[in-house]
């Protein structure tokens, strides 16, 4: 297994004086599911911009350290290169073009492809993963439902056959029933294209239920990480993430949990 | 009714170089927001360049034409390369203004080449008459119908169609979504300002050949605002019907009423629409989902 993505202490600004990553590193091994947990202004989203150039429209810059993508330097490169280098970003909130339809949403992901004559096949995959678009296909995507909406998203984002996923709180929003099955299709895009992904998501537990690896962010850093399977069977993680803290066996650790738990959650 | 017919056939062929001068203003709006007041100056640049072409250079009219409309892409990729590009990113007001001082620049650049006195013209169009019914008209200004027709199914299928289309709506929806799928915006600016300029010059000749070469070509490039407020920003159809509609208006106003009048009737239009639908006859609806 070989790395794909590699953060080396990446330190990311906004505005030249906001610091907000500070030294974050982590590795996404190619073919595998990575989730990256935290709560609300860890600095995932940011991770993500980082990785595929959106921090520029933010005035946001890589200050310090690397960012290695398929072992090739991308910190600071702008977004339509990155593209074409195999990194997508489905960004935060679905985004859809609310004044195109569905159809064009799909030509609109496949923009940076050369080899046109497969976009039509790839438009059928997608529509195959969900088919639910494929009966709106005509339709403009602003009047999709919120679930149809994300499936749109996450389809757009296939149609540039990207070699890595950046999936940016796919849930939000979503009732609980559609946010299982979108999950479950992410599961398969890794499974069936091969596709790399890191996954920002509030939702824990989910989280870990379908990734190998797991980071969990605070304060612009990496303060846990490990298997997935790890990372269900962590006291911490199962407090402060899955709710599922057990009572009686906190005495003699309260004093380190205190720390940890400032550490996360302030 | 013989004058009715003549000034139905006259409306709608002012309209449609109205309509030609709106599009390109329209097709800038769409992608990047701004709202360009250099587009008149495009409009007198076809104008003048037509007459360098043919009259300066003494080319065929045929090959005149393709000169015309060769440069104006090149000052359409020029102007956005240099004037617009270093101002991605700022906000949209930094773009409009400039395009404000890019009018006077491009006028008084005009002004420079061509002098200030009206050039003479030698007709290149075909001369000659239509009769449509009772009523006659020059075929110059008939053309104008045809022609605009033409170019709107033409745009129509480039922004349904091609990929560089789709990409510039998508870039009018969203444009940190667009960016997320590789689309460069700057490319797809330097398209809209291409397709800005050629329109302008497409008008721009077609206007030439009817009222003549002076920098009075400019000042008809103002009624690209009544015809964008009407028909809506961001609508190509809008601006085409938004051109039609001000066209017949000022010749039904000027063949009726009297002259004068039909010189501000346009604006009369504008101000009533500002007053009750902003967003003009076709302009695209905020969408709410429940
Ligand atoms: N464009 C921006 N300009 C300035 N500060 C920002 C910007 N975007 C995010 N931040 C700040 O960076 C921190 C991390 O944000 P973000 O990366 O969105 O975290 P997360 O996705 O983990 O919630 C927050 O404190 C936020 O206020
Ligand atoms: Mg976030």
């Amino acid at each position: 297994m070989s790395v794909l993505l590699e953060f080396n202490n990446v330190e990311v600004r906004y505005d030249d004086v906001i610091l907000v990553l500070r030294g974050l590193s982590l590795q996404v091994q190619e073919g595998q599911i990575a989730a990256l947990l935290g709560s609300n202004g860890a600095g995932k989203t940011t991770a993500l911009k980082a990785t595929s150039g959106l921090l520029d429209i933010e005035d946001g810059k890589v200050t310090d350290g690397t960012i290695h993508f398929a072992g090739k330097e991308i910190q600071g490169q702008s977004a339509d290169r990155i593209v074409r280098d195999g990194i997508f970003q489905v960004v935060e909130g679905r985004h859809v073009f609310e004044h195109l339809t569905v159809h064009e949403n799909l030509v609109a992901g496949a923009y940076t492809r050369r080899d046109r004559s497969s976009i039509a096949r790839d438009m059928d995959r997608v529509y195959d993963y969900f088919p639910l678009l494929a009966d709106r296909q005509k339709q403009w995507a602003g009047y999709l439902s919120g679930g149809e909406q994300q499936m749109l998203a996450v389809g757009r984002a296939l149609m540039a056959r990207p070699r890595m996923l950046l999936l940016d709180e796919p849930s939000l929003g979503l009732a609980p029933v559609l946010v299982r099955g979108i999950f479950d299709i992410i599961k398969r895009i890794n499974e069936e294209e091969g596709t790399t992904i890191l996954l920002v998501e509030q939702n824990a537990r989910l989280a870990l239920s379908i990734s190998d690896y797991a980071y969990v962010m605070e304060g612009g850093r990496v303060v846990l990480e490990g298997t997935s399977k790890e990372m269900v069977e962590n006291e911490d993680v199962r407090e402060f993430y899955l709710g599922l803290g057990e009572v009686g066996r906190r005495s003699y650790r309260d004093v380190k949990h205190y720390r940890r738990r400032k550490r996360w959650l302030s | 009714m013989d004058t009715f017919l003549q000034l139905t056939v006259s409306g709608l062929s002012t309209g449609m170089i109205y309509a030609l001068a709106a599009v390109g203003f329209v097709v800038i709006y769409k992608a990047s927001d701004v709202i360009n007041f250099a587009q008149g100056d495009l409009l007198l640049f076809g104008t003048y360049l037509i007459f360098f072409s043919i009259v300066q250079l003494n080319l065929p009219w045929t090959v005149g034409i393709m000169l015309t409309l060769l440069i104006a892409v090149a000052m359409g990729l020029l102007i956005e390369r240099v004037v617009l590009r270093p101002l991605i990113g700022e906000p949209i007001i930094s773009m409009i203004m400039v395009t404000i001082g890019l009018s006077s620049v491009l006028r008084a650049l005009a002004n420079a080449l061509w002098g200030p006195q009206p050039r003479t013209f030698p007709s290149f169009l075909p001369d000659g008459v239509i009769s449509i019914g009772t009523a006659v008209v020059g075929f110059d200004r008939v053309l104008a119908i045809p022609l605009g027709l033409a170019l709107l199914v033409l745009l129509g299928f480039f922004f349904r169609r091609t990929r560089d289309g789709i990409a510039m709506r998508a870039i009018a929806d969203d444009q940190q979504a667009a960016l997320s799928m590789g689309i460069s915006i700057p490319r797809v600016f330097a398209i809209a300002w291409a397709i800005a300029a050629v329109t302008a010059a497409i008008g721009g000749m077609m206007l030439g050949n009817i009222v003549g070469v002076s920098q009075s070509v400019a000042a008809i490039g103002l009624r690209v605002f009544p015809v964008v407020i009407l028909g809506g920003l961001d609508s190509i159809g809008g601006a085409v019907l938004g051109g039609v509609i001000i066209g017949l208006l000022e010749v039904y106003t000027g063949g009726y009423i009297g002259h004068g009048l039909n010189l501000i009737v346009p604006y009369f239009v504008l101000i009533i629409m500002l007053m009750v639908r902003p967003y003009g006859l076709f302009g695209k609806p905020i969408i709410e989902r429940v």
